[in-house]
């Protein structure tokens, strides 16, 4: 794993920190960004933590390119012998997979996706080997995610599964990307799971809907008045499946503005999961029950 | 305050933008053309990072309900007040009653619209740009529409104020857009590398706030790689990043999107460069079907652009102290 550095224009500095997606590069990439932080270089405007990349927005009127690489470069050292432990938060996000508004979406979109015949929970399914739609979710809701990165659109999470690699889920894709995904989707694209935080265009496979806002600019909803996006880098998810009744009830307890997260504080040591995957899993989504 | 009777295609508030919210997926938002919504506040009187309106492709109309001065700059579409046409670049006095409108557009893509005092919609997150995908900033969050009644400030302007010809930019024909290669240029093959430059391309229909697309030229092609963990199964997939703005990429190596100012800030393409700060108020400006030459250049020639830049805004500044 090595970082490769390129500028994006004159006032962007690119990190590659690996070209494939591990937890190791985004922990890299998070510590970086949180080195960049604290240094407190003059001129960066930007500090944006992304899966296994990073980058860094500057203003070249008061550092030069040159300079700014300069900058995060030396920062590598340290970045690499930081503990690759955090304390960070985990969060129960409810799920109700199989809906029927992605359904109906997807329906409506067929012709840009590999397999017209099925749905992308079939087709997802079967190209990773599950022999049911269930098992398949089963293994999505089975383990913790880590927000890897937060963007694309206003809050929206990308998240990586806690499981071995070949466990991971793998899917391309839509063909042409859809120009209408509901809100609060849950999506799938490479190695990535989603949550679309607004109604719009998006590529990803469709698997469900969370009833849980996660986006709020108007700062209504109660968990969302002291900011209005939900998710940051680092935190970590548990899908949870729900049935269409308690879908409706969370549904109407975000109307009477009364839905609470279930949210717990964990600490996440990347040397404890290498060492045995099960046992952090289970420490880590013992916290919620 | 003024009432919207027509509101054009998309007009909406914005300023400078907003900064420090980018990791979390909220763009900078604010003109696509900063040279001219500067270049109109400074004409009415305004600190140059006011509020104004941006009206792309087709004015609107608009009725105020105060007296104020205005000027329209960026896109050739002559301000009319009360039917009596008005020059672009210049102030001009609008009394309370009367009505703003536009001609048809004759160039450019945007146009600016400035009224002394500002336009007083609420900061959010440190700007008053609007933000649509978001739903974020501006009016309501979103572009303006028949019957809004929009806020304005307190303001003294000056009518029959104008900018020398020279003080202005545009893009030329074909639009000369200057890119420095970088971030996965290295994907592209020599060959394709070249034609990506030679070719001229076209905007495409679909250019809007968050990014312009190009057609006409020749496809990217990729040099051999192994496909990384995570990417996805497309040759132009890159373990989803973030994007620069003004980067260009490629989905599927066919037509090049260069994103702007309400971009989406990641994915999963790749991008083979960037174009220079200095060059994307031109962007701004262009519409679909402008011939488009990419032009590589140097870090060391973007930073001269870029000082170019300042100096010219600096010389605005001061014709119009």
């Amino acid at each position: 794993m090595e970082s490769r550095y390129t500028f994006g224009g004159d006032e962007h500095v690119f990190c590659e920190v690996d070209t494939e997606m591990s937890l190791e590069a985004f922990f890299k990439s998070l510590s970086m960004t949180n080195a960049v932080r604290e240094s407190q270089i003059r001129g960066v405007t930007e500090i944006c933590p992304a899966n296994a990349s990073f980058q860094i927005k500057f203003d070249p009127d008061i550092i030069k390119p040159d300079d700014m690489l300069a900058e995060i470069k030396k920062l590598e050292v340290q970045a690499e012998s930081a503990e690759s432990s955090m304390d960070t938060r985990i969060v129960e996000v409810p799920v109700l997979y199989n809906d029927p508004w992605t359904h109906e979406t997807l329906m409506r979109f067929r012709e840009r996706h590999q397999d017209p015949s099925g749905t992308d929970l079939d087709y997802s399914a079967r190209i990773n080997g599950y022999d049911t739609v269930d098992d398949f979710i089963a293994a999505h809701s089975g383990s913790p995610w880590f927000v890897s990165m937060v963007g694309f659109v206003a809050g929206l999470p990308f998240l990586y599964q806690t499981v071995e690699r070949e466990k991971q889920i793998e899917v391309p894709k839509y063909l042409r990307p859809r120009t209408d995904t509901p809100k609060l989707t849950v999506g799938y694209g490479g190695c990535f799971s989603c949550i679309y935080s607004v109604r719009g265009a998006g590529g990803y496979q469709m698997f469900g809907v969370t009833p849980m806002p996660i986006f709020d600019p108007q700062q209504r909803i109660k968990y969302l008045q002291d900011f209005m996006i939900f998710f940051k880098p680092g935190d970590l998810v548990k899908f949870s499946p729900i049935d269409r009744d308690t879908y409706d009830a969370a549904v109407e307890a975000v109307e009477a503005n009364e839905f609470e997260p279930k949210i717990r504080d964990v600490r996440f040591s990347l040397d404890e999961f290498n060492a045995d995957i099960n046992a952090c899993n289970a420490k880590l989504e013992g916290a919620l029950k | 305050m003024i009432k919207v009777l027509n509101p054009g295609l998309a007009t909406s508030v914005q300023d400078m933008g907003r900064h420090g919210y980018y990791h979390l997926g909220i763009p900078q938002s604010g003109g696509m053309d900063q040279l001219a919504l500067q270049a109109a506040n400074l004409l009415v009187g305004n600190a140059s990072d006011a509020a104004v309106l941006e009206a792309t492709f087709m004015g609107p109309e608009l009725e105020f309900t105060a007296d104020a001065v205005v000027a329209v700059t960026g896109a050739a579409m002559t301000p009319k007040v009360d039917g009596a046409e008005q020059a672009n670049w210049e102030s001009f006095a609008v009394k309370a009653g009367q009505v703003l409108s536009f001609d048809y557009l004759k160039g450019g893509a945007r146009a600016y619209i400035a009224i002394s005092g500002g336009i007083d919609v609420p900061v959010v997150l440190g700007s008053r740009s609007t933000y649509t995908l978001g739903a974020l900033g501006g009016f309501q969050g979103r572009p303006l529409a028949a019957g809004d009644e929009v806020p304005v400030g307190q303001g003294k302007g000056t009518a029959g104020r104008s900018l020398d010809a020279s003080l202005r930019r545009a893009p030329g024909s074909p639009a000369e857009i200057r890119v420095l290669p970088g971030i996965y240029w290295h994907w592209v093959t020599d060959k394709s590398g070249a034609q990506f430059y030679e070719d001229t391309w076209k905007v495409a229909p679909e250019a809007d706030r968050i990014g312009y697309r190009f057609r006409g030229g020749r496809p990217i092609e990729f040099t051999e790689r192994e496909r990384p963990f995570g990417a996805g199964s497309d040759p132009s997939n890159i373990v989803d990043g973030c994007y620069p703005y003004g980067s260009i990429q490629v989905p599927g190596g066919t037509e090049p999107i260069i994103l702007h100012r309400d971009a989406v800030s990641g994915g999963g393409y790749f991008m083979l460069g960037t174009v220079i700060s200095a060059d994307m108020d031109l962007i701004g400006q262009m519409q679909p079907h402008t011939p488009t030459q990419f032009v590589k250049v140097t870090m060391d020639e973007a930073l001269q652009a870029r000082a170019d830049r300042t100096a010219l805004i600096g010389r605005i500044h001061e014709a119009l102290a």
